[in-house]
């Protein structure tokens, strides 16, 4: 595991995207980031700016207005980056799937610009916070083994 | 002549320069994100945390906006650290060495801590970004704001300490133990705060409305010389209050324990400011500095020359 991987995971600052959502993940995001969870244990920050963060917190079904913003922010987010998909929507569409209005699942879109991006996948409508902590651990635990 | 270049780069590079501030920057900013923590009832983050922050920004990408100006978006961030770290090893050589210092020492310290707010500016309005161009110049009025009130309250040390310009002299008496002193303490210490870019004075850098401001376009390793810069800050700041105000680091082994749990006290005293206030509008900010500080600060140094007349040394 190169050392860049190996920083990168003891300290992700995180970049929350609504690609359409209906607001409920985004709340449970919020609450995620509050003193209860504490989650600057593990490193992880909230920053205000794509160029700043290591990891999108994408939540919602990706729309057709959503999908270009959201493969532009992720442009403009300096790799290595790994994208969460937060919520039933954002992992497989839910119960838009088919709707005249969306673009396909996040992670479609996010492939469109790098087909090795680094996609993991947190289900739930909405996950719960520790739902949440317990995907991006699994997730950092995969980036492992895969890592040579 | 080899010894001599040897020495000097040990140094700037080593103790009390580079290596030396940088660690103690990185020990002072997990201070400040673990007294934070503790004040809002969680655990915080563990003690490497601002450097493994440091080593991960080294190895991520740099992104520089196409419509920058690139030479000035790179060099901003160097020209920041470097003004801070030569105020740093200069304050920490001077502590060290009280004999080894030169005339007029606070007058260029006092140049160089607006080097970095300088570096700030010029960062933010060279990296075309609408965001970045209100942090600069909110980045502007604030430190249009504090410097006449800083520096006011270095006017009251000085007559303090009976008109000297040099710092070796001025940390030996401890210019707090009086009226017009503590007056001038608290102003500097806000006025520190500003510097910062501490609550309630983080206007340019406010997140919630601004995403970063002055430094919103800046990734990878020039981020990472921005929060080193602000690490360093950390060190050089209070130290200087503590060699204006607090009567600096003394001679004998005592009196350095006692000189760094002053600079301990200050840190923390700056940590509980930044987390029990809310960020003021930049209108606000300079009403406080230009209205409220500086007529404290007029009334402190008639109270200082008054003193110093009538050689009453608690006015």
């Amino acid at each position: 595991m190169s050392w860049k991987i190996k920083a990168l995971k003891k300290s992700i600052w995180v970049f929350h995207i609504n690609a359409g959502a209906c607001n409920n993940c985004d709340i449970e995001i919020v609450n995620l980031l509050t003193p209860k969870f504490d989650v600057e244990r593990f490193g992880i920050k909230l920053v205000g700016s794509p160029r700043h963060a290591d990891a999108l917190l994408v939540t919602g079904v990706g729309t057709r207005q959503a999908a270009r913003r959201l493969q532009e922010v992720y442009r403009q987010t300096p790799k290595p980056c790994a994208v969460f998909c937060m919520g039933a929507c954002a992992c497989g569409m839910g119960i838009f799937e088919g709707g005249y209005h969306v673009a396909g699942p996040v992670d479609n879109i996010i492939k469109e610009v790098d087909p090795n991006a680094i996609i993991a996948y947190v289900p739930g409508c909405p996950p719960k916070p520790q739902a949440m902590i317990s995907g991006v651990v699994k997730a950092l635990a995969a980036i492992d083994e895969s890592t040579p | 002549m080899i010894d001599d270049v040897a020495e000097n780069l040990f140094r700037i590079l080593i103790f009390p320069g580079l290596f030396f501030t940088l660690a103690l920057g990185l020990f002072a900013s997990w201070l400040v994100r673990k007294v934070s923590a503790l004040v809002q009832y969680r655990v915080g983050p563990p003690l490497l945390q601002p450097a493994w922050d440091i080593v991960k920004l080294m190895g991520k990408e740099v992104l520089i906006p196409s419509e920058a100006q690139k030479t000035v978006f790179i060099c901003a961030p160097l020209v920041g650290m470097a003004g801070v770290l030569l105020l740093s090893t200069m304050l920490w050589r001077i502590a060290i060495r009280p004999s080894d210092v030169f005339v007029g020492d606070l007058i260029v310290a006092v140049y160089l801590m607006v080097l970095p707010s300088l570096a700030l500016i010029l960062g933010g309005s060279s990296s075309a970004s609408p965001h970045a161009a209100v942090g600069s110049s909110r980045e502007m009025k604030l430190v249009l704001g504090y410097e006449l009130p800083l520096v006011l309250a270095l006017i009251v040390v000085i007559i303090k300490s009976g008109g000297v310009l040099n710092l070796a002299a001025i940390s030996q008496s401890a210019p707090i133990a009086s009226v017009s002193g503590f007056l001038a303490f608290v102003a500097a210490l806000l006025c520190v705060q500003a510097k910062l870019g501490f609550a309630p004075f983080d206007i340019a850098e406010s997140e919630t409305e601004l995403a970063g401001g002055v430094i919103i376009e800046y990734s990878g390793v020039l981020l990472a010389i921005w929060k080193i810069m602000q690490a360093m800050m950390l060190v050089a700041l209070p130290l200087f209050l503590v060699m204006t105000f607090l009567g600096g680091f003394g001679a004998t082994a005592g009196t350095w324990i006692w000189g760094i749990v002053k600079y301990v006290i200050l840190v923390v005293l700056v940590i509980l400011i930044k987390n029990t206030n809310p960020r003021v509008r930049i209108d606000q900010a300079m009403r406080f500095f230009w209205v409220y500080c500086t007529v404290l600060m007029a009334l402190a140094i008639l109270l200082a020359s008054v003193g110093h007349r009538y050689g009453l040394a608690w006015l």
